[in-house]
């Protein structure tokens, strides 16, 4: 992700890979989300699941971790060019956020970012961006569709 | 406490609850898992930055407002979940300190034809800070089984 006018609407990017764990989907649970098929091997298998999940808010902060991790990597690719990474301004929120499968003990979930729409705002410095947000498991099974409106700065401004 | 099903969800109840006292250290270790930006790891960080101080990222914020929602109301209930979140709006920022409290809006009950055994129902939430301001809005639905034994026909 570089500056508001490097950006192009459909342009994907993947963000990487995550597996999750059994001890990882329950140790979140404990703490945000302590429903009983989220705990419990057991409980999970009497759900409309079937087995253990992992909250989708697990799912979802994963994929915030994804993004981080991304532009890390991406702001150490551009200073061996000399070049700076665009800021990311705060989120207002997002909108439309769909779990169409749950995660389950031992998924690799590929997450991705698209570039949806953009426009300039009335403050020069920024543009208003919406990025699509997916991940999706190792069987090609959707599990976290949102979008999501991000401030990117505009260069020269 | 009984078991609630869908059949005791009524569009248009109103509930509040939840006093949960946010800390530095629940900030930090959020932020270290799962959104590491200087403003949510570090206070001096965040001073110099347009959050104006170490602030809980907004995906730390929607699970501690599951959290209180699980521990006063989700887990009385035959919940099996939902299939998503229709909206979250972060409003104001979650600050080390602050206590959080929830009211909870009924929006609208349904039976599924697809699954006859469970129903969805849609909330709104406001999560509130101790200055009575609201920190986060978030529209969603919950599938919640049907009592067993009664009520099929409504």
């Amino acid at each position: 992700m570089n500056y508001y006018e490097d950006l192009t609407i459909g342009n994907v990017a993947a963000l990487g890979e995550h597996t999750f764990t059994r001890e990882e989907i329950i140790a979140f649970a404990r703490k945000f989300d302590p429903q009983p098929f989220h705990l419990d091997e057991e409980a999970g298998r009497a759900s409309i699941f079937g087995s253990l999940v992992a909250s989708g808010w697990h799912t979802s902060s994963v994929c915030m971790r994804k993004l981080i991790d991304w532009r890390e990597a991406e702001r150490a690719r551009l200073a061996a060019r000399g070049e700076a990474l665009a800021p990311l301004g705060v989120s207002p929120g997002f909108k439309n956020l769909r779990w169409p499968n749950p995660v389950r003990p031992g998924d690799v979930v590929a997450y991705s970012i698209e570039t949806e729409a953009m426009r300039e705002t009335r403050r020069p410095q920024w543009g208003l961006v919406t990025n699509r947000f997916r991940g999706v498991n190792q069987d090609g099974l959707e599990v976290l569709n949102f979008s999501s409106l991000a401030l990117i700065a505009r260069r020269g401004a | 406490l009984d078991t609630l099903y869908f059949e005791d969800m009524r569009p248009g109840e109103i509930a509040e609850y939840g006093d949960r006292q946010v800390t530095a250290g629940e900030i930090v270790e959020f932020a270290q898992e799962f959104d590491p930006q200087p403003f949510h790891l570090d206070q001096e960080a965040g001073r110099t930055s347009m959050a104006g101080g170490l602030i809980a990222s907004g995906w730390h914020t929607a699970a501690m407002l599951m959290r209180i929602n699980c521990d006063e109301f989700v887990n009385r209930t035959a919940s099996q979940g939902g299939p998503g979140v229709e909206e979250v709006n972060w409003l104001r920022p979650v600050r080390p300190g602050d206590r959080l409290r929830v009211r909870r809006t009924t929006v609208s009950a349904r039976v599924l034809k697809s699954r006859p055994s469970v129903g969805l129902v849609e909330f709104f939430f406001e999560l509130f800070n101790q200055a009575d301001e609201i920190v986060m809005t978030q529209k969603n639905a919950v599938f919640f089984r049907r009592r067993p034994g009664g009520d099929e026909e409504r």
